[in-house]
């Protein structure tokens, strides 16, 4: 391993701990503040649905539409209608890969 | 409220035996990720050992991505290290929901903290949003039971045998961030936040950094504070 790459990986590893860390250390033991509590219950939706598009919809810095794009979708409607996680990722990566193969 | 701080030994156990269960699927769909980051940091001119340890002790998926695609694009530590710390910055504000579920002191808290990762936060939490912190545990367990053996055979093996693109892999995240997505929507004021972030997420891509979009979706929380008092 060169010095280089041991370099990043534990920096990235002591950002990720502190990044987690914080959260715990500053609000635990207690409940938290009502204004603050009713802000993190809707934490997930507006987050989940962040990463979703971020990844799906974008390619970097750049808004992309691609095999992926339509991979993910079919995998939302196979979970709309009640598919297991395990199945909504097989048809994720299948239509993607199909697609790639055809393109 | 916090759960009580003496749960019985018995209960504590059911929780881990659920969040492990419940954690399987996303585990499975963990191991072909990190199989894909495996390959990805390898070919990135990480070298395997390095790929195998970040998996180890970094373990989160999206940062690990985002370090290693600042440095194929032949980008500095530095901005990896930035960039990554950004695309984590999301767990500020899950640790923040998930803090008063948390017991002990604050090391101990801190510690507990590094249980979070994206699928186990989401499903460790109740409809009223109370956590229970030993399905957290059980769930990020059977998750990175997979994450480490996944960039192993990653790395080991390479891109000559496996390319993760014509296989689809990079689908798989968004995929999985979806399915746990909807089991948020119910109730029409969940999906108006999602929209919400949605919509901040999409219009900061072409103007902010990496992982800046996704935090910034937050702010559709915001909608929580309104009729509050009702």
């Amino acid at each position: 391993m060169t010095s280089e790459a041991a370099l990043l990986v534990l920096a990235c590893a002591l950002s990720t701990a502190a990044v987690k860390a914080a959260g715990p250390i500053a609000f635990g033991g207690r409940p938290l503040p009502g204004p603050v509590a009713a802000v993190v219950g809707l934490l997930a939706p507006a987050l989940l649905a962040a990463l979703v598009v971020t990844q799906a919809l974008a390619d970097g810095q750049r808004l992309a539409i691609g095999p992926d794009t339509a991979g993910v979708a079919l995998a939302g409607i196979g979970a709309w209608k009640g598919a297991s996680v395990i199945v909504c990722v097989l048809i994720a990566g299948a239509v993607t890969a199909l697609l790639r193969l055809l393109a | 409220m916090p759960d009580a701080p003496n749960r019985s030994d018995a209960a504590v156990r059911a929780s881990l035996r659920a969040g492990l269960r419940a954690g399987v699927p996303f585990a499975l769909a963990g191991g072909l990720l990190s199989l894909s980051f495996g390959v990805l940091a390898e070919g990135a001119g990480l070298g395997a050992p390095a790929a195998i340890l970040m998996a180890a002790i970094v373990f989160a998926g999206s940062a690990q991505f985002a370090a290693v695609g600042i440095i194929a694009a032949g980008g500095g530590i530095g901005t990896a290290v930035v960039v990554a710390t950004l695309v984590n910055s999301r767990f500020l504000p899950m640790g923040v929901a998930l803090a008063p579920y948390l017991s002990g002191g604050p090391l101990r808290r801190a510690i507990q903290g590094q249980a979070v990762v994206d699928a186990s936060w989401a499903l460790a939490r109740d409809a009223d949003g109370h956590f229970d912190r030993h399905f957290l545990f059980g769930c990020t367990a059977v998750q990175y039971a997979t994450w480490v053996p996944g960039t192993v055979v990653g790395a080991l093996v390479g891109g000559g045998l496996i390319d993760p693109d014509a296989l689809g892999l990079d689908a798989i995240f968004p995929a999985v961030f979806l399915v746990l997505l909807i089991s948020e929507l119910g109730g029409l004021r969940n999906r108006g936040v999602a929209l919400g972030g949605a919509l901040i997420a999409i219009a900061l891509v072409p103007l902010a950094p990496s992982g800046v979009p996704v935090v910034a979706a937050s702010l559709a929380a915001l909608y929580g504070l309104r009729g509050r008092d009702r």
